[in-house]
């Protein structure tokens, strides 16, 4: 598909593809184009309007979240979604969904940052803190748990906060700024450490609980592998998530069951998800429970939580990432 | 991130394996996870260890050495890679797996001559191996005295394997070009020195070099060629293929077996660790070589460096990658083709079952990229009803595989022409193959409403 455009790219010249007449300033790794501000961005904005179109991932009147962490990607999420939502009147309630671990010092420079898309794109803002989700401040666990294990409770608790905090609010639909080097970072992870069932499906919308938490020396290893990757070949992330998506996965290929946890709902092949195990551990004062490479080491057969306490709804479909 | 060797080729060619071979051997040290330090197996003999792998410090010498023969000899039984009446090319690169290959092989082939000797009816015959050895100096940037030694210490090697006696070719990789027309080596230089991509030209010199290793196999009569890639070799295929985008093709290159070659190709140490080969060419005093290729800065040897790193941190890190990558479904030429259901060996019969290979399907429907000859992925098959250019090596671009026309082919049309020009018969001719098959089959369709028959296929 990028064929002709690639076999015609002059290699001498650095006017914008598209136009004609401003200077390039930026190469797309997926088009290797050499494009000018402007043109970048209007590809980019239609690109992803024709992809909302295309997989109808809203409806109108509908109350939806923007995960907002500060980060560029979330960032540029923000201004996308409401510059599109004003153009083509999707009729969208969008508002920002941030979450404050409570460690002090540590996220008032990226809170800052939301509370100024906040004000630049007219976007409500909603905090959801660590207190309201889980009980406990990020502070609170280290002074339980000590520095050494915390990065499990951060893992465990970052990827669900989100969720959490949209359940909470209950909005319709929590859009999150994955990006590229998200996503071939997860393909890598999954062939290092053999998870086969997933390697067909981390590159699909959504995500759901990740198998093992505890900092891995190769997680460290693979994301820098992937900056060096792109230094050399620019073009290599998209590759890999192409690599993903064309995976041969025989469909007799067993996925995890996919089942809820039975204290809160969230999505988890055991009983309790990681979460639940590790806050029963925080609550019973008995923190280095659930730490570890041990799966769970409460209610670890496989249960399908058909009776669920709390449930949270809206996540099966209702993340999606861009 | 620097590379970890001067080998830094890719792919699931013979000469790959210097790429991870070359970790020194460690000197032996206690293990902790066997503090007798006592071998697992006959519980006699000290083990040895200090090499990696999974098994590394559970076995003595002895152990050890059968234990690698027994994974060797396991795979080629398993997969029916060498009976009685084949004839097996050894491709020999003078690197410690080929090398360990070529002794597995011949220890295979003189146990099989024994029994020969033995038996009284003398029924069962013993099969032939022959070895080759693709002299790449055309191409490498190395002093050719340095081609010249190399290629003695292969003859010292393939010589000293007697009996059985065993032919050895040394074949410039000029061969994939007819030796009467006398240009092959400028033509071949001209083509790499085409390919721009550091990476794109390491991969194309594997497609060549696969290209001769056909062409000797089937000049001479040979109906197998044996490789020597090993685990950790596979491993960094199987990750380097994930970053160019070849996420579909990949299980055709792990297999023991791929048959999509005129000659099918088998890799019967897929099993077995580069670590563990190393070990072995120390006890036994295996001779190898390796050529002083130049730095590397290629995605190659960026994998290649990024798994040795995985695997001194997990020792098993290499077989999860291998086992996950082998869970993809395999293609129908991942098998043996001749073998029929009656005379499969068990074991053979039920990995097939296990990857739902049928053996009397027929042959696959896939089409192949010209220049790489991996399998196409749907979106990479171009309708021919569509193809508005007549232009042969526009053709040929279209027909190709993304990630060759990324890395490999020049993009701009005027030296495409002159590319497609210089390449191999053979390559062209898979292309014109693709086009024609296709014909064929529209004229398979519409055969009631042709008049009559017209030209055939050239
Ligand atoms: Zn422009
Ligand atoms: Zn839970
Ligand atoms: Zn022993
Ligand atoms: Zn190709």
């Amino acid at each position: 598909m990028e064929g002709e455009g690639e076999r015609e790219r002059k290699r001498g010249g650095r006017v914008c593809c598209v136009c004609n007449e401003a200077r390039a300033s930026v190469k797309r790794p997926k088009t290797l184009q050499h494009m000018c501000r402007e043109c970048f961005f209007h590809a980019f904005e239609s690109e992803i309007h024709h992809l909302i179109l295309n997989n109808s991932l809203f409806s109108p009147g509908e109350r939806v979240a923007i995960g907002a962490s500060g980060g560029k990607d979330s960032t540029v999420l923000a201004y996308v979604l409401s510059k599109l939502n004003r153009l083509h009147n999707y009729g969208l309630h969008l508002f920002l969904l941030s979450v404050d671990e409570g460690i002090t010092g540590y996220r008032d420079d990226s809170l800052q940052t939301v509370h100024r898309n906040h004000l630049q794109y007219q976007l409500p803002l909603q905090v959801v803190s660590y207190k309201d989700l889980y009980g406990w401040t990020m502070d609170q666990i280290v002074d339980v748990i000590g520095f050494k294990n915390n990065c499990t409770f951060c893992g465990v608790f970052r990827r669900q906060a989100l969720d959490r905090g949209a359940a909470l609010l209950k909005v319709d639909k929590l859009v999150t700024g994955h990006n590229a080097d998200d996503i071939a970072e997860t393909v890598l992870l999954n062939l290092l450490r053999g998870d086969v069932a997933r390697l067909s499906r981390c590159t699909s919308i959504t995500t759901g609980e990740d198998g093992i938490y505890s900092p891995n020396a190769y997680r460290g290893f693979a994301r820098e592998f992937i900056k060096d990757l792109e230094r050399i070949r620019p073009r290599a992330i998209l590759d890999i998530i192409k690599s993903g998506e064309n995976f041969r996965i025989s469909t007799t290929t067993k996925m995890p069951e996919q089942g809820t946890c039975q204290r809160c709902g969230y999505i988890s092949s055991q009983k309790w998800c990681k979460a639940c195990v590790l806050l029963d551990g925080l609550n019973r004062g008995l923190p280095k429970l659930g730490i570890g490479r041990s799966r769970g080491s409460v209610g670890s057969e496989n249960g399908n939580g058909s009776k669920v306490e709390k449930s949270i709804q809206g996540k099966q479909c209702g993340t999606l990432d861009f | 991130m620097a590379c970890n060797g001067s080998g830094c080729q890719s792919g699931s060619c013979y000469k790959d394996e210097d790429a991870t071979c070359n970790q020194p051997i460690k000197s032996e040290e206690t293990d902790s996870t066997n503090p007798t330090n006592v071998c697992i197996k006959c519980k006699l003999n000290d083990a040895v260890s200090g090499y990696g792998g999974i098994d590394d410090g559970r076995f003595c010498a002895d152990c050890f050495k059968t234990n690698l023969f027994g994974k060797f000899r396991f795979a080629v039984t398993s997969n029916a890679m060498i009976t009685p009446t084949d004839k097996v090319l050894v491709a020999f690169s003078g690197g410690p797996s080929s090398r360990v290959a070529l002794q597995f092989v011949h220890d295979m082939q003189e146990r099989a001559q024994r029994n020969f000797d033995a038996s009284r009816d003398r029924s069962l015959p013993v099969f032939g191996v022959g070895v080759v050895f693709i002299d790449e100096g055309a191409v490498l940037s190395i002093p050719s005295s340095e081609m010249e030694e190399a290629v003695e210490v292969v003859r010292e090697v393939v010589s000293s394997l007697v009996p059985p006696r065993k032919e050895l070719h040394v074949v410039p990789i000029e061969t994939v070009y007819p030796s009467d027309s006398g240009d092959g080596k400028e033509r071949l230089i001209k083509v790499m020195n085409t390919v721009s991509d550091p990476t794109g030209r390491e991969d194309m010199l594997i497609c060549l070099r696969m290209l001769a290793l056909q062409k000797v196999a089937s000049e001479c009569g040979y109906n197998r060629i044996v490789l020597g890639s090993c685990i950790s070799r596979i491993a960094c295929h199987v990750i380097s293929a994930t970053v160019k985008g070849q996420g579909y093709s990949l299980p055709a290159d792990i297999q023991y077996v791929d048959a999509r070659w005129e000659v099918p190709v088998v890799l019967p140490l897929r099993d077995c660790f580069a670590q563990e080969i190393n070990m072995l060419c120390h006890l036994d005093g295996l001779k190898t070589v390796k050529l002083s290729t130049g730095p590397c800065s290629s995605i190659n040897g960026l994998v290649s460096s990024f798994v040795s790193l995985l695997q001194e941190e997990n020792p098993s890190r290499e077989s999860t990658i291998v086992r996950t990558a082998g869970k993809l479904t395999p293609f129908q030429f991942n098998r043996i083709p001749e073998i029929i259901d009656g005379n499969v060996p068990l074991a053979t019969r039920r990995r097939q079952k296990r990857y739902n290979l049928k053996s009397n399907e027929s042959v696959s429907s896939e089409s192949f990229c010209p220049l790489c000859n991996s399998p196409l992925n749907k979106s990479e098959i171009v309708d021919w009803s569509n193809m508005d250019s007549h232009q042969n090596s526009d053709n040929f671009y279209n027909t190709c595989c993304s990630s060759c026309q990324f890395q490999i082919l020049p993009s701009d049309s005027t030296s495409m022409e002159q590319f497609y020009m210089d390449l191999p018969q053979s390559m062209v001719g898979r292309a014109k193959q693709a086009s024609n098959g296709d014909l064929s089959l529209l004229r398979e369709q519409i055969q009631d409403f042709l008049l009559s028959d017209g030209e055939d296929e050239k």
